[in-house]
């Protein structure tokens, strides 16, 4: 019998295995830097808010770099960057350092309009009642604030998500990384891009549509 | 620590490249996102007045486009379609996918803006001897075009941004004119850096020209 030598095999059930993993590394890397940018953007939103001008002078145009740069460029210029400064990355990594600090740049933003929405009378009500700065923080901003703005937290962080993509340039195997490679050797582009657009798909649309649903119920 | 020369006399000598080839990213841009609005207005309209198979296409458009990552949206328009045969060219793929995704973007900003006008005011426009057409024009569109102007700008600088991608599907716009000189020369972060401050001020001069816009637009 003659051995029949094929050099493309056929998409196997092995390769979906491939590409849940690949899905899952995806979240991996979206969740821990949607997490440290969450912490940040904070800490600059309370600085852009309290800080005024000062804040609008220094911190503010930095963070518009992040916003105003395109990410790919960022995360290039990043990874070339971290040589020369002594430091030895790999891709993972310096895609969460570059990630946490777009999504910083963006959350900042959405919580200085948190805490904005929550209006001078209300704190200086909190502070005559005997609170404390951080009492006040706490108990009257973030839950006013915080419910305000929550919406549009989801939208930056499901942005952040599906930007995380763009880490497969530095050759972190993630969705899209591995769904490249499954191409290459299997040959059938259409199928497996759909099968990846279906994992963002799945990831992306049960927590944009949430979202949406809760903004329409907070809102009346 | 810091033993790294910054070569500046390549990036100089290409600059006129990359500046000719950051026109090419405003070109398709601006081209993408009046496709874009003409879709998106389209799809919105779509969605609030129809019913049946079209109402559902134009809603799986809009959550595809919103719900996938850009990247993925590229790949789908360069390799996907490869498989069934349509080869396009990189500009085509840019420009394709950018205007894919803005349709999608701007479809919900038109729903929101032509929801955020109350019937009444069509109702009193009709009442007042005016037709359908001249309501419409005279008294909706001049409406819903303060209330997405603003997010209409926000999608062109993400248009730019976005249309850096290009550089993955061989596009020569300004990222990929960046990545063809820097591989070629090897000065990586000194290319990126010099398209990041290009990137930063074209982003800068479109939100300014915007802003001058918006002032002599909407004087009372």
């Amino acid at each position: 019998m003659e051995p029949t030598i094929s050099f493309f095999s056929g998409f196997q059930l092995n390769d979906l295995w491939f590409l849940a993993e690949a899905a899952w590394k995806t979240l991996l890397i979206s969740v821990l830097s949607i997490s440290i940018g969450t912490v940040l953007g904070i800490f600059f939103g309370w600085i852009l808010y309290e800080g005024r001008w000062t804040a609008a002078l220094t911190l503010g145009p930095l963070l518009d770099v992040f916003r105003s740069v395109p990410l790919i460029i960022q995360l290039v210029l990043f990874y070339n960057f971290a040589p020369i400064i002594g430091l030895n990355l790999d891709p993972f990594l310096s895609g969460v350092v570059i990630l946490s600090i777009y999504c910083a740049a963006l959350v900042a933003n959405v919580a200085r309009g948190g805490m904005e929405a929550v209006g001078n009378t209300m704190r200086r009500a909190a502070r005559s009642l005997g609170m404390s700065y951080w009492q006040d923080l706490r108990y009257v901003v973030l839950p006013i604030g915080g419910r305000a703005v929550f919406p549009s937290w989801v939208g930056v962080a499901l942005g952040v998500m599906k930007d995380s993509a763009l880490v497969s340039v530095l050759g972190y195997i993630e969705l899209l990384k591995a769904s490249q490679i499954l191409i290459t050797r299997t040959q059938e582009p259409l199928l497996i891009l759909t099968l990846a657009g279906a994992f963002y798909f799945a990831l992306s649309y049960p927590i944009s549509r949430y979202a949406a649903t809760l903004e329409k119920r907070w809102a009346s | 620590m810091f033993d790294y020369n910054f070569h500046w006399r390549p990036v100089l000598k290409s600059l006129p490249d990359l500046l000719e080839a950051g026109l090419t990213t405003l070109q398709v841009a601006v081209l993408s996102m009046v496709i874009g609005i003409i879709i998106g207005l389209v799809l919105a309209l779509a969605r609030m007045h129809l019913r049946g198979p079209l109402k559902w296409c134009a809603s799986i458009w809009v959550e595809l486009a919103r719900n996938t990552p850009a990247l993925f949206q590229l790949f789908f328009f360069g390799f996907g379609l490869g498989a069934i045969g349509l080869h396009l060219s990189p500009y085509t793929i840019v420009l394709a996918a950018l205007s894919f995704n803005c349709a999608g973007y701007l479809a919900e900003n038109f729903r929101g803006g032509f929801q955020a006008i109350p019937d009444t005011q069509i109702r009193a426009a009709r009442s007042l001897g005016m037709t359908a057409w001249q309501s419409y024009t005279r008294i909706i569109i001049p409406q819903v075009f303060r209330i997405v102007y603003h997010p209409l700008t926000n999608q062109m600088v993400w248009a730019v941004l976005m249309s850096s991608l290009g550089m993955l599907v061989g596009f020569r716009e300004l990222s990929g004119e960046t990545q063809a000189l820097a591989s070629r020369t090897y000065r990586i972060f000194e290319y990126f850096a010099v398209t990041a401050v290009i990137y930063y001020v074209i982003v800068k001069i479109i939100l300014g020209a915007s802003r001058l816009l918006a002032t002599r637009l909407f004087k009372y």
